[in-house]
């Protein structure tokens, strides 16, 4: 059963992939490399399109238009089981009638394979259960179930995995240790790992390269730090953790830091990290980026003044304010409980500041708050 | 005092246990008398008559305790006995193969006709049983169209019949039968997790690899029900044989109906459905242990 396409691998390359259900429109047109040995997360909310677009790359769905290349094979229209592709599903769908040790193995009798029994033990041995072998999936927790899709993947070397919210079904504490177990042994088999999840911070965790999805298009691509510290649009900046967007007009693009005005006060905007497309900006600033200090303390870089704390809450290892500004607008404000001081109180007035390079800049026109609704943390 | 009021209050306590613990009973009543009346007390008779002898005067016997019945009845009915059980299997056999295809193209490819399918399968159930089989009688007869097309067509020649053969008596039992085998497959294979496909042919399955090595393991549940239900009534069923059959196709419940009502040997019947009960039971528990349906379900 195995052949020419079986055997392909590099880089996995979407050409313009558009899946159209009827008039609704699951994947726009997306143009994706996704390098060999990467560990690449497809973010975004649920409906965005991620789980079609690997779908279509299991060969489980049929693209409208466009193609999929694996290295320099084209496998847009092969058959699923022709694909040197393998899925982690989303609840596991491990074969109930079979035992662990007949799952893991079903890939391997499929093709052929010689040395079954060796190939099985290894790949039980890399998620720690090969004690398990003769039970049934039903006989397993959720974490176990989950190794054993892992395995049942894996154990073919297939030049690309695919997770589909793998670790969806887990409890926290679960999730966190799979994440870290999952990016390990990434790095131990070296397969190319393509992870679809709604979870930013599972998505940050693990992953090289994240493509943060919306509405059947890629928003923005690249490296977690860089996703987080530089987003290019609102729905990034409110997606991945949370931003504080002010509306705002630069007055003055001159020089390495444009100069922007928010509501009177005059704010640094380094010109690498600006997006807008005119002079209309939404300015950017992450919550623990700002310090917050009594008012009239003397403070340093972007400066904002005439703030009162309308809400405080102490969360343990840092204390979350609301800031009402001036022009009515709320700002977070993350403080690390970190120098000894009392928290302020609600009510209280405040000057906040924060350095001038970790200001950014996205395109005034868009919806401030896009995104903000999606993101699993303000659920 | 205040040991008295203490005895009272566990007594009253106890009363309310007890009446607690008694209402399981009272619920269970209704099933437990109807079990008694149609299931225990016939059986019993069952048992009773069927070791009697002849009495004074033909229908009247009296208990002898004669065991003998048993190797009477088995010794002059062999052969339908042995041609109940081989019909029963060759009904079941052709309802699987016909109710397979049809309950897999229900459960995974009707889409919006599945109710619609459904109904058909379950409508012969509208008429009864008895006409069912009559009308079998007029389709496989001379004047139908099966046996004019099969003569035009050389495969049967002129003097051939399809009525009266034991193909007649085989293919009534299949299609009076087939929605109990068609149902339970049906509702098996409609529960199988589409992706338990997606994942075999995700691990280099192809269509009818997946089908050998999950879609049909998965539906052994549906398989094992549905060919006892098919296999048991097929097995004591005499209207078939009756109707669409000749004297060289009679099964074991033509022989109990006439010994019952014809010639009024009532120990020789109760053997007769005695031995039928437990040669079932035996080959169902055999069968079932095999089938390991216990693992599947």
């Amino acid at each position: 059963m195995v052949d020419a396409s079986t055997s392909a691998h590099g880089d996995l390359t979407l050409k313009n992939l558009t899946k159209r259900f009827g008039d609704f429109v699951a994947v726009d047109d997306l143009d994706l490399v996704i390098p060999e040995g990467s560990f690449f997360a497809l973010l975004g909310p649920s409906g965005c399109g991620k789980t079609t677009t690997l779908r279509m790359v299991a060969g489980l769905e049929e693209p409208s238009s466009g193609s999929i290349f694996l290295g320099n094979t084209d496998i847009t229209y092969e058959k699923p089981y022709k694909r040197p592709v393998n899925t982690v599903f989303q609840n596991y769908a491990l074969f109930p009638h079979l035992t662990i040790y007949e799952n893991v193995a079903f890939g391997l009798r499929r093709r052929g394979v010689k040395d079954v029994d060796a190939q099985v033990q290894k790949a039980l041995e890399l998620v720690e259960l090969t004690h398990l072998a003769s039970r049934k999936p039903n006989q397993l927790s959720g974490g176990q179930q989950q190794r054993i899709a892992l395995a049942r993947a894996i154990v073919n070397r297939p030049a690309l995995l695919l997770l589909d919210e793998p670790l969806g079904a887990l409890d926290l504490k679960l999730r966190r240790a799979m994440q870290i177990e999952l990016k390990w042994i990434q790095t131990e088999v070296g397969i190319t790992f393509v992870h679809v999840t709604h979870d930013q911070e599972e998505a940050m965790t693990m992953a090289d390269t994240i493509a943060v999805m919306n509405e059947g298009k890629i928003e923005q691509m690249g490296s977690p730090a860089d996703l987080y510290d530089n987003p290019r649009t609102s729905f990034v900046a409110n997606f991945l953790g949370q931003s504080n967007l002010i509306k705002g007009s630069i007055v003055d693009a001159s020089g390495d830091n444009k100069v922007v005005d928010i509501f009177g006060t005059k704010i640094a905007l380094p010109a690498a990290r600006n997006h807008a497309h005119d002079s209309s900006v939404l300015l950017g600033i992450r919550p623990e980026k700002i310090r917050i200090q009594p008012a009239g303390t003397s403070m340093s870089g972007n400066i904002l003044i005439g703030g009162v704390i309308s809400d405080a809450s102490y969360i343990g290892v840092s204390t979350q304010y609301q800031v009402e500004m001036p022009w009515g607008q709320e700002l977070m404000v993350f403080e690390q409980n970190d120098d000894g001081t009392p928290p302020l109180a609600k009510g209280d007035a405040v000057t906040i500041s924060w350095e001038p390079i970790f200001t950014f800049g996205l395109a005034g026109d868009q919806d401030a708050n896009a995104g903000s609704e999606a993101n699993p943390d303000s659920e | 005092m205040s040991t008295a009021l203490l005895h009272t209050g566990t007594h009253e306590k106890k009363t309310v246990l007890s009446k607690k613990k008694l209402l399981p009973y009272w619920l269970l009543a209704p099933g437990i008398i109807w079990l008694v009346i149609f299931f225990l007390v016939p059986i019993y008779q069952l048992i009773s008559t069927s070791t009697q002898t002849q009495g004074y005067g033909i229908g009247t016997y009296v208990q002898t305790y004669r065991f003998a019945n048993f190797i009477d009845a088995i010794t002059s009915s062999k052969a339908q006995l042995i041609r109940s059980f081989e019909y029963a299997f060759l009904a079941t056999l052709f309802a699987l193969i016909i109710s397979y295809p049809l309950a897999y193209a229900v459960a995974f490819k009707s889409g919006r006709w599945k109710n619609t399918l459904l109904v058909l399968i379950v409508a012969p159930f509208f008429c009864s049983f008895l006409l069912r089989t009559v009308a079998w009688e007029q389709i496989l007869g001379e004047q139908g169209l099966v046996i004019k097309v099969l003569r035009f067509a050389h495969i049967l020649g002129a003097q051939d019949h399809l009525t009266a053969t034991p193909f007649a008596v085989v293919a009534g039992l299949t299609y009076n039968f087939l929605p109990f085998m068609t149902l339970p497959l049906y509702a098996s294979l409609e529960r199988i997790d589409i992706r338990m496909m997606e994942a075999s042919g995700d691990l280099y399955a192809n269509a009818l690899t997946t089908f050998r090595k999950v879609t049909v393991p998965l539906s052994m549940p549906g398989v094992v029900a549905g060919t006892l239900l098919t296999f048991i009534p097929a097995a004591g069923d005499y209207i078939n044989a009756e109707l669409l059959g000749n004297p060289g196709t009679k099964m074991i419940g033509n022989v109990i109906e006439a010994r019952y009502l014809e010639i009024v040997d009532y120990p020789g019947a109760a053997a007769l459905s005695l031995i039928l009960m437990v040669t079932i039971l035996v080959l169902v528990m055999a069968y079932v242990k095999r089938a390991g349906t216990e693992e599947l379900v």
